[in-house]
């Protein structure tokens, strides 16, 4: 390429003509864009290649921002059945701002060729579908990451919940990885919940091979049939029967509610705050032993507090998102 | 003007193959040029006169190409100037830009973009990337955010702007500073 003449016109206009094609850009894709826009926005366009070329950095950044977007919030509205509020402006933020997080800490997901992010934020509630027919449901609070290829199938629980449904193709395994644990399909159904320190797996159809990985022992390793339970801690693998009833009480959030037989005052707080921004906090230990029962909506905080107030008389108190409850 | 055509295949060439150097294309810059706060023009420049180049062709090697283009506006530019030292702008081989060899694994890509999009929007004002996050993630119009938000329409504008703006700084640029002259 051979040396001009320097050009002159665009030194000192180049911030201004970005913020032009910024306007530009965001009319296109966010305002309104009849054909009065395009014919003005085509004459700015060619008007100069000054203009084109800082167009065309901008276009190129928002839409790569758009496919690094890979989280989505659910639309709260659609996904409980029953009567939600619309949640005040400040904790839908909070919400938006949640996946966002994810999407910065998410950073590392993607160290792993092939993994695909899929989210759900505080309350939500998403069912995936996979191209051989298995589908996930994602519970409340909940990160997987999903790879597929001709071999295996894997899905990563970061975090949270969800209901495997899976198609079982004994050559091409399904898989779930949490922390040091693996799950693989042996034809069936089956929960996995992914806590700070424990991950506990249920079966409710077929079966399920739970194997715990501690590093330089041998794994430990157990078949799981309908209505087992298993926790796996640190060093520690435990399995129970439960009856099939209790499994599906387990569930039950699959149809937006929570079941609780036989639950402490706590627990049941416990299980509530999951799902919701404002959050149950039983200040007195005796109070937290009471038992609760019944079925509730996952968004059934105030139910719980009604309970709480006029059924077992304690005091609640609402301090910003905490609502404190004690005798 | 060109056809039409011209036109869409040098802006998906622009897009595709040039943009993408624009963290390495900053830090050449950067470091062959004394006065930092020269660098967004004489960025803006190199563009120009790529884009122009591939109206009439597309050249075969963008790398190459966008490195020479910027190699000789900074010795335009320096005899303008009268700037003597330019001992610098030689030694293109030395940068690997001799050939569009297959970029860093596509992986560590994305992963750095991730933490780029992170860092932009840690960069923007609060009500800004309130704003982006609104139209982003939730998908909401800007009539839907003013409400949200308990603003304007055209403040939303301003901020939707803006975010967008400052986005593709830190999303090309390793060195997302390069507007603030030192």
């Amino acid at each position: 390429m051979k040396d001009e003449t320097y050009r002159e016109g665009a030194v000192g206009h180049v911030d201004d003509i970005c913020r032009q094609a910024a306007v530009w850009l965001e009319q296109r894709t966010c305002g309104a864009w009849g054909a009065d826009d395009e014919a003005q926005f085509s004459a700015w366009l060619n008007a100069s290649v000054d203009h084109r070329v800082e167009f065309l950095r901008l276009r190129g950044a928002w839409e790569r921002a758009e496919r690094l977007t890979v989280l989505r919030p659910l639309k709260a509205d659609v996904q409980v059945p029953t009567r939600r509020r619309v949640l005040p402006i400040v904790l839908r933020m909070v919400a938006a701002c949640a996946v966002f997080a994810v999407v910065g800490t998410g950073a590392a997901y993607l160290m792993q060729p092939g993994y695909v992010t899929y989210a759900t934020t505080v309350g939500g509630r998403e069912t995936l579908t996979l191209d051989d027919g298995s589908q996930i449901e994602l519970n409340t609070d909940t990160v997987v990451r999903i790879s597929q290829d001709t071999r295996e199938r894997k899905v990563r629980l970061d975090k949270g919940e969800a209901f495997f449904h899976v198609v079982h193709n004994a050559a091409r395994p399904f898989v779930v990885l949490a922390g040091n644990d693996r799950v693989v399909d042996l034809g069936t159904k089956f929960v996995v919940r992914r806590e700070s320190d424990r991950l506990e797996v249920a079966v409710m159809e077929g079966a399920a091979r739970l194997e715990q990985a501690a590093s330089g022992k041998p794994a430990r390793q157990a078949t799981l049939y309908p209505g087992d339970v298993a926790v796996s801690r640190a060093n520690q693998l435990s399995v129970t029967r439960v009856a099939t009833a209790a499994l599906a009480a387990d569930t039950a959030w699959r149809q937006g509610v929570l079941v609780f037989r036989d639950a402490t005052l706590a627990q049941a707080a416990a299980e509530l705050n999951r799902y919701n921004h404002d959050k149950l906090v039983i200040t007195d230990a005796a109070a937290g032993r009471l038992m609760f029962g019944g079925t509730v909506p996952v968004t059934g905080t105030n139910a719980f507090i009604d309970v709480a107030q006029e059924v077992l008389g304690l005091r609640v108190e609402r301090r910003g998102h905490e609502i404190l409850i004690s005798r | 003007m060109p056809d039409a055509t011209a036109a869409s295949d040098a802006d998906e060439w622009f897009v595709r193959k040039v943009l993408p150097l624009e963290a390495m294309l900053v830090q050449y810059l950067h470091h062959n040029w004394r006065n930092p706060s020269d660098v967004r023009d004489l960025l803006h420049d190199v563009y120009v006169r790529v884009y122009e180049a591939a109206r009439t062709q597309i050249p075969d090697h963008a790398k190459a190409f966008v490195f020479t283009t910027a190699r000789n506006l900074l010795i335009t530019r320096a005899r303008q100037e009268h700037i003597v030292s330019i001992e610098a702008v030689a030694d293109l081989e030395a940068l690997g830009v001799a050939h569009d060899e297959p970029g860093p694994d596509r992986n560590v890509i994305a992963r750095d973009e991730l933490r780029r999009l992170q860092a932009a929007l840690d960069r923007l004002a609060p009500r800004c990337r309130e704003a982006f996050l609104l139209r982003r993630v939730e998908g909401l119009s800007r009539a839907q955010i003013a409400l949200r938000m308990g603003i304007g329409e055209h403040t939303v504008k301003e901020y939707l702007a803006s975010a967008m703006w400052m986005l593709a700084d830190t999303l090309y640029s390793e060195r997302a500073d390069f507007r603030r002259p030192s």
